[in-house]
């Protein structure tokens, strides 16, 4: 397979894009697309100050090396949970995140929640009675939190997370089983800054995971491996799993999934009234049935077409 | 005339002289899953494994760290 824009050997094809790439085009590519997409849903300025957080993963990791190649002012966060899981979890990610703000000359706030608070995420899960025995949602909600709390008081004007599409699809796809109304609505690149809660955004959404972690890879950025111990068979890994069987069979899936979404909610279209979609139709001049297309109805229109070849 | 894919730990031979996307459907992982690897150079899934390869298989899903 040959790259597309040089001929040369391919690193990486991108089948949704019908987009192959040596690893020079592609080190190329991924930053011009991140650029792309924060101008397209107006995440940030040059001039404003970003927080990345940042746990080590590839994803985390990659933007912050891809903002910062990208000339925008951003400094890292790292919040230290206390996981250990049997592989120093948490001491792992929090050297390889220290390694990677020294290596590139960047700033690093971090945040040892233990330290903070009394209790690291696990006995915090234990001692509230929260997550039915796992402590994913205590940490979820003190990520969040903690999030918002520094980009406030350091006086960040954005809080930059490393979701990718693959994470974006997976939630989504959750919401969507469930049918969680508020939750689809709430969804996206972007959510604007409120009362009291930081302007959060989502540079990579655009990207797959395989992206991101081949970007990871051609770029040489050392980043923890290993899953959170505690991840393990959840749902989000278990949706995760699920569309990429999907996207193998159906290249594409994945990204038509999550961006005609996202079309949808900023056109409103997310969710049509009882009678919205009544009151739009009409009767096809042609046949009287009801239709919403202008003019014929697409039956009509169909049978039109083959009479005139 | 083998070659070994290698995913976390584990072990696969496959016949040499398939390609990198055949090898991962015969060794029922899916391609989207993964990212293959060979002497540490990103490879593509049409590439043709040879006697010997040694590919290393890098799962892209990671969880619960964000």
């Amino acid at each position: 397979m040959k790259c597309r824009k040089c001929g040369g050997k391919a690193s990486i094809n991108m089948r949704q894009h019908r987009l192959a790439l040596c690893k020079e085009h592609y080190l190329e590519w991924i930053p011009e697309q991140t650029e792309r997409f924060i101008k397209k849903y107006r995440m940030f300025t040059k001039d404003e100050k970003i927080l990345v957080a940042v746990s080590g993963g590839k994803d985390s990791l990659a933007l912050w090396d891809i903002l910062t190649r990208l000339g925008y002012q951003a400094d890292g966060l790292y919040l230290a949970l206390g996981i250990d899981g049997g592989i120093d979890y948490s001491d792992e990610s929090h050297r390889l995140t220290e390694e990677f703000a020294q290596a590139n000359n960047l700033k690093l706030h971090v945040v040892n929640i233990e330290q903070e608070y009394g209790y690291s995420i696990p006995t915090l899960s234990l001692v509230s009675h929260r997550g039915h025995g796992k402590p994913c949602s205590v940490c979820g909600l003190a990520k969040r939190h903690e999030m918002n709390r520094i980009a406030r008081d350091l006086g960040y004007d954005v809080l930059a997370t490393g979701h990718n599409l693959d994470d974006e699809a997976a939630v989504l796809f959750g919401n969507t089983l469930h049918w969680s109304a508020e939750y689809l609505l709430r969804q996206g690149p972007v959510l604007p800054e409120s009362d009291g809660l930081a302007r959060k955004v989502k540079p990579l959404c655009r990207f797959y995971e395989r992206e991101m972690t081949a970007y990871s890879i051609a770029r040489g950025i050392e980043y923890i491996y290993d899953e959170c111990p505690f991840a393990e068979g959840s749902q989000q890994i278990f949706y995760k799993e699920a569309l990429n069987q999907l996207e193998t069979a159906r290249p594409g899936a994945k990204l038509t999934f999550y961006t005609r979404f996202l079309e949808a909610r900023q056109s409103g279209n997310l969710f049509i009234e009882k009678d919205i979609e009544k009151a739009h139709l009409h009767p096809c001049p042609q046949c009287g049935q009801p239709t919403s297309t202008p003019d014929l109805c697409s039956f009509c229109r169909m049978i039109e077409k083959a009479k005139t070849g | 005339m083998t070659a070994k894919l290698i995913l976390r730990n584990k072990e696969y031979e496959v016949k040499a002289g398939m390609s990198l996307l055949d090898a991962l459907k015969k060794s029922n992982i899916v391609p989207e899953s993964v990212i293959a690897t060979r002497d540490g150079e990103l490879i593509t899934e049409d590439e043709i494994l040879r006697n010997g390869d040694v590919i290393k298989l890098i799962a892209v899903i990671s969880g619960g760290a964000r």
